[in-house]
């Protein structure tokens, strides 16, 4: 057997350790049955990208369990309204089966639209609506027309790909939103749009907050405290910013194919990453006092924080992580972020990483370290501790893994309650992982022969 | 629909396979039903879920997916080595048409396994989680009873309550010297000590041996009364091999716990021991000791409907109003919820979602909701306190641990909502006292 041999050969190609003999491996392909993915559904990558939209009526087209699932499912946080924490659904039944659900659908939003006046609606496609063949396109249509709104069709089916598919269903159905404008003047207006962020615990505002102080207006956030209106402007920005890139690239290539905006990758995770990322935008909006003030926000930042970071890195440094998260961008910002910590990655691996983010993580590991793509519980147990992780960063799945195999374990997910991104939030990281890796609770579970 | 008060039947058929002895599970249905629900089970349990899913794509949604299914049975028992097999199904399998039973049949049959493989028709339209446990259980008891040789062990057939509460049932049955096939039990399966070494599949469980020998039992205990006879696993076992069927009610409040240690004694022809006997008086005292801090409470009790029904029981013993109860489709919990002055005011929705507790709520003034999560809403919009109870429980810690069953778990629970109410009245009463009174004098 190989050293990354998984119990299914079928998965093998889905594996590589850095340094030995292959260097590429196999990602964004359907999940094999059995395997127990981590992955989630195309319903739920389109649902997650949407959802902070705060102002918009959510409503699933389809059975109780994929609202139920998905209601408040992220700690996105509103400066305004509160309607986007509700989840709505035509709760098809058997009957809706046979008959088809459009007239339901229709109702629904008729009815959900007088109770709670809003200017937007996505509906959101389930598997069933896919194969019972309602005309989606077409309820909506006749619904915006009727309301005077926008009833926005998310086509999300659970079946016909994997969560890759749903952001891009997410992105498609926000390209259907925004407004064209005379380019020209949208140009020099000196403002941007964010992608990738869903402010989780007010991450938006943090980075809104720095642009703020560099003279840098945000025009819209996708999706993070974002509303009908700010979506429908997207097209006035200047630049666009890419955070997440895993569920935005598509929408900005799109932005910059329609609108001829502009678009670089940014990362507000760590300190190394956040400094780099403001400088890139001053320089992207053409330098000069912006630029400055960028380099002001960065030493007055980073002379507040290294201290504390130092502190928590003395007690870390030589321990390793592991890391299995949904996207590439946040395994690279993470890889880093650790070395920020003086802890190195072992393990590495996303459900939905794209070829060229695998290429730059295995630029930046060191050799021996195993990565991996939609990887299972069984893989993670066995590379978690033939690596010798001290720690995960994962999903609420994978946290009670990591626990049981004695190891620490960081929320790096959307259920998170504190920032994690700009200078608080590395501050904010470096303390959870402090927490996670130093408790006292360890000590009692090495005893009993683990850890 | 607005805020559902419940997940659907898939998920009650993984969370009743949880409970057998060394199985897995497979969700035939595209790769996010299992996720979706693994996920919301860990939370809740805090506890690793491994769960299945034969992964459909298009592909297999328009040419069928019995190729996927069994690629999944097979790289399940590659990994898992299972013991048993439980392959439940999505919308997408039950839409597109999938005889699970005859492809799991002919699995079987084709590979020569002595491995049972338990299929269960889970449509997540066809209804909520707690009719898709049902379900499974009751396909669980219909594949694996076979073996009528008579024993003494008494089947007792659960619905889905916290593992604390199972150890507790448990501890009462051995209490009062009664062997047992508890089924299906997550007592263990997904409640797990900390362990030096880490197994896939958790001990515990059903076993599979006792679930073969399910017919020859001395009788049937069956927490299930808003249970439909087509789905109640009891009815199954006595129309089909004449196993006595005793239907009871989840033993919360001093009633039903006193209905279930009466049929401990008639089964066993054994008195109750003292020590359970103390248990009794001592829920009495505390009984006594709450009752007129619990006459204030006007409750919302919302969750699946046995717990539901049970709760809204010990609610009635204890003067808490029942003001909004969250019945089932059938109406069988309205129909058995007893009438008396204290009901005056109760309204049981059927089928009800958030939306429809949350408007009767505040309409009855509502002062105390019991249920899941899910009702944290009722505080935050409305101020409602949520005394947590059932599944899923994601915004706490140990839902797993929560005891409210028997004389001593009911007591602990009444603690909970009494003390709820009080910390109420403690935080408001004098501020309410000032703006009632005070404010009028200046």
């Amino acid at each position: 057997m190989s050293e990354t041999a998984a119990a299914i050969s079928e998965r093998e190609q889905f594996i590589a350790t850095k340094g030995r003999r292959k260097n590429t491996l196999k990602c964004d392909a359907d999940s094999i049955a059995g395997c127990v993915s981590q992955r989630a559904c195309v319903y739920c990558g389109a649902r997650v990208v949407l959802n902070p939209v705060t102002d918009a009526i959510h409503l699933v087209h389809g059975p109780v369990g994929c609202a139920s699932y998905t209601w408040d499912i992220r700690g996105s946080l509103s400066s305004g309204s509160e309607l986007y924490r509700n989840s709505f659904t035509t709760d098809l039944r058997e009957q809706d089966i046979i008959f088809g659900g459009e007239k339901k659908l229709a109702r629904t939003i008729d009815e959900l639209v007088e109770k709670y006046k809003s200017k937007l609606v996505f509906v959101y496609s389930t598997c069933i609506v896919g194969v019972i063949g309602d005309d989606l396109t077409a309820v909506c249509k006749a619904a915006a027309s009727r309301h005077g709104i926008e009833v926005i069709p998310v086509e999300s089916s659970g079946f016909i790909g994997n969560k890759s598919a749903g952001y891009r269903a997410a992105c498609e159905a926000l390209l259907k939103l925004i407004d064209p404008v005379d380019r020209r003047e949208a140009a020099a207006s000196r403002s941007l749009n964010y992608l990738g962020d869903f402010n989780l615990a007010g991450e938006a505002w943090i980075v809104k907050d720095y642009l703020t102080q560099m003279g840098v207006q945000i025009n819209t956030v996708f999706t993070g405290d974002s509303t009908s209106d700010t979506i429908k402007s997207a097209a006035k920005a200047s630049l666009n910013i890419v955070q997440c890139a895993g569920s935005m690239y598509y929408l900005a290539g799109k932005l910059q194919e329609l609108y001829g905006i502009p678009y670089q990758q940014v990362s507000f995770l760590g300190l190394e990453d956040t400094a780099q990322s403001l400088r890139n935008i001053a320089e992207a909006l053409g330098g000069g006092e912006i630029r400055a003030k960028a380099e002001v926000i960065i030493r007055r930042e980073t002379d507040r924080v290294l201290p504390i970071i130092q502190g928590y890195r003395e007690k870390l440094a030589g321990k390793k992580a592991a890391v299995y998260v949904g996207g590439g961008f946040k395994a690279i910002s993470l890889i880093k972020q650790f070395r920020e910590l003086g802890m190195e990655v072992v393990m590495v691996g996303t459900q939905t990483g794209r070829q060229e983010e695998y290429d730059t993580i295995h630029s930046l590991v060191s050799d021996g370290t195993v990565i991996l793509d939609d990887a299972n519980p069984a893989e993670l147990e066995k590379f978690m501790t033939g690596q010798g992780a001290h720690l995960l960063v994962g999903g609420v799945k994978e946290r009670p893994l990591a626990y049981k195999l004695g190891l620490a374990f960081l929320d790096h997910n959307h259920n998170r309650k504190h920032p994690l991104s700009g200078y608080d939030g590395a501050v904010n990281f470096a303390q959870e992982v402090y927490s996670t890796v130093c408790s006292p609770v360890w000590q009692y579970t090495t005893r009993q022969g683990g850890g | 629909m607005e805020n559902p008060c419940h997940m659907c039947m898939p998920m009650g058929g993984i969370l009743a396979l949880k409970g057998i002895e060394q199985a897995m599970v497979i969700v035939h249905g595209s790769q996010g039903c299992s996720t979706y629900m693994r996920r919301h089970i860990a939370e809740h349990f805090n506890e690793p879920v491994d769960v299945g899913s034969s992964s459909l794509n298009e592909k297999g949604t328009v040419y069928g997916g019995e190729a996927n299914l069994c690629k999944a049975l097979d790289n399940i028992r590659k990994v898992y080595q299972p013991g048993l097999i439980g392959v439940v199904t999505t919308c997408l399998a039950e839409t597109i048409g999938e005889d699970i039973a005859r492809i799991a049949s002919e699995y079987r049959h084709e590979r020569n396994l002595d491995m049972p493989i338990v299929t269960a028709n889970t449509p997540g339209y066809g209804g909520n989680h707690s009719e898709g446990y049902w379900v499974t259980v009751r396909r669980l008891v219909e594949t694996m009873a076979t073996n009528t040789e008579r024993h003494n062990k008494v089947n007792v057939i659960i619905p889905s309550i916290s593992p604390a509460d199972i150890r507790e049932l448990k501890r009462l049955l051995t209490a009062m010297e009664i062997e047992y096939t508890l089924l299906p039990d997550i007592s263990d399966t997904l409640d797990r000590p900390y362990l030096a070494a880490y197994s896939k599949l958790p001990a515990g469980g059903t076993a599979i041996a006792d679930l073969y020998r399910l017919g020859g039992a001395p009788a049937t205990i069956e927490f299930g009364v808003t249970l439909d006879d087509k789905v109640s696993p009891g009815k199954y076992l006595k129309d089909t091999f004449g196993v006595p069927l005793y239907s009871l009610a989840l033993p919360i409040g001093i009633e039903n716990t006193d209905a279930f240690i009466k049929v401990l004694e008639e089964i066993s022809g054994r008195k109750c021991p003292e020590d359970v006997e103390s248990e009794r008086g001592r829920l009495l005292d505390g009984m006594i000791d709450s009752h007129k801090y619990n006459f204030a409470g006007r409750s919302a009790v919302f969750g699946d409907p046995e717990l539901v029904y049970a709760v809204t029981r010990l609610c009635l013993e204890n003067g808490i109003r029942p003001i909004v109860v969250a019945g089932d489709k059938s109406g069988n919990a309205a129909r058995l919820l007893p009438q008396s002055d204290l009901t005056a005011e109760m309204v049981v929705l059927p089928d009800p979602d958030f939306n429809n507790v949350e408007q009767q709520a505040r309409a009855g003034k509502v002062n105390i909701a019991i249920g899941h999560s899910d009702g944290r809403f009722l505080t935050e919009r409305h101020q409602i306190p949520l005394v947590r109870l059932g599944f899923p429980i994601h915004d706490r810690i140990g839902g797993q641990r929560l005891l409210s069953i028997g004389y001593t778990g009911s007591m602990l629970l009444l603690d909970r909502i009494t003390n709820t109410l009080l910390a109420e009245k403690y935080t408001h009463y004098r501020e309410n006292m000032y703006q009632t009174y005070y404010s009028k004098t200046s």
